[in-house]
């Protein structure tokens, strides 16, 4: 068994790379674009927030998978090419935009509604009230339902194989495709994945005492 | 754009659509009762286990909560025969890597709920004399049950949402139908527009019903 890990490893890289750099991709985008709609959900006027909150409802109704093939397949046939690549991160950001918005939403919407009263009071500006008394509050409640998202992006990263992009689970069906040796190769993928998101889980312990101080 | 919309290839093949949703969600309705199977008995194990049985199962749950599904299919379905001697269809692998996937899920959420029971409850079932397993069957598990009912429903939900994923082994489940649609007739947009309705229609219907059994079975009414 060890030697077959030890065989597959350098083959491996490649692929955690692309795990890597496809999850930083989809959670950094997918943080400002749902960082703006779920602030337009809350303030916006009806007809955004009604747009949002149908496109909040779609995407997080159907299967990650489904949403994948949609972009991959129909864009193109729609006359909007997109490499794999692109489309994976197209998708899965669009996914991870939803679930941002409901984070926010949650977020903001614990904040006790005098302490918008009070900074209105005390003559504020939109930009203000958020920038100085909505989000510091808020920032609190966001922050652990995001870092366990930030955990499904890396899971569900996994899906862009099925795309043809070589991230680490394509990579470990590769080296299967060449040793049929099936069995090490997936649990020593497995095993890489949990030390992924054990690292991202110690950090954001760590953020979340930083940040976990009552200001009340 | 230039896209002419034409569904007539999609209906002429809707049986894969409408079976591929049934088997969706008989495969998504049968992990649950596995799962729920597994992460009741770990969770009561769990909240009087020692430190040895408590450590197994964190490590069980761990496992399966920080590892990819498609990955946890693949092993099963492709992995396991080579280490041990058994032979199963693509259908029952499935079966059995999404209960245990939802077991892991539902450990937590049965042990979360056993230790919001209040205190007061089980000291009134042993006060009337009630034996440790029957302040389990008739006090614990039915308080239990009620308050982690929503916590139930939405994990039916995301399992029926999970079982795309037996797609890739060639479950003929609701996304391979698409994909064989997608293959088979290019009418590509079409496919997965209805498919997305589809598993919307479903997904939303299952959801309100669930709530109404909720508010019934609610621990305090309003």
């Amino acid at each position: 068994m060890i030697e077959q890990i030890v065989y597959a490893l350098p083959f491996l890289l490649g692929g955690f790379q692309t795990t890597l750099i496809v999850s930083v991709l989809v959670v950094v985008i997918s943080l400002v674009g749902g960082v703006l709609l779920g602030v337009a959900l809350i303030y916006g006027p009806l007809a955004v927030r009604l747009l949002i909150r149908v496109f909040s409802d779609t995407i997080r109704g159907i299967p990650i998978l489904v949403l994948l093939f949609f972009v991959y397949y129909g864009l193109p046939a729609a006359g909007m090419p997109l490499d794999a690549f692109t489309s994976a991160v197209v998708a899965l950001t669009l996914f991870k935009i939803a679930q941002v918005i409901e984070y926010v939403r949650g977020a903001v919407q614990s904040v006790p509604k005098g302490q918008d009263e009070a900074a209105k009071a005390i003559g504020l500006t939109f930009t203000g009230r958020l920038r100085e008394v909505i989000f510091p509050q808020a920032f609190r409640r966001f922050l652990p339902p995001w870092i366990n998202g930030v955990a499904d992006a890396v899971k569900g990263s996994a899906l862009v194989s099925l795309l043809g992009v070589i991230d680490l689970m394509y990579a470990i069906n590769q080296v299967i495709g060449r040793t049929y040796d099936a069995m090490p190769l997936y649990v020593l993928g497995a095993f890489i994945y949990i030390s992924i998101n054990y690292a991202l889980s110690a950090t954001s312990r760590h953020v979340e005492r930083r940040f976990s101080y009552i200001r009340e | 754009m230039g896209y002419d919309l034409n569904f007539t290839l999609i209906w002429r093949n809707f049986d894969r659509l409408w079976g591929g949703l049934l088997l969706s969600l008989e495969l998504a309705a049968l992990s649950l009762v596995i799962g729920i199977l597994i992460g009741l008995v770990l969770a009561v194990w769990y909240v009087s286990a020692g430190r040895f049985v408590r450590f197994l199962i964190g490590a069980y749950v761990e496992f399966f909560r920080n590892v990819p599904l498609i990955l946890l299919v693949y092993l099963v379905f492709y992995g396991l025969p080579q280490v041990i001697n058994i032979a199963y269809d693509a259908t029952t692998s499935f079966v059995v890597t999404l209960s245990i996937y939802s077991g892991a899920y539902l450990v937590e959420v049965f042990r979360s709920g056993l230790e919001a029971i209040p205190r007061g409850l089980v000291d009134a079932g042993r006060a009337v004399g009630l034996t440790p397993y029957q302040r389990l069957v008739h006090v614990r598990i039915p308080t239990m049950v009620r308050i982690i009912l929503p916590a139930l429903s939405n994990t039916f939900i995301s399992l029926f949402k999970d079982t795309s994923i037996a797609s890739v082994i060639a479950v003929p489940e609701l996304t391979y139908g698409a994909q064989w649609i997608n293959f088979n007739t290019f009418r590509i947009v079409e496919v997965y527009l209805i498919v997305t309705a589809m598993y919307l229609a479903t997904g939303y219907s299952l959801l309100f019903l669930l709530r109404q059994i909720e508010r019934r079975f609610r621990v305090t009414r309003q």
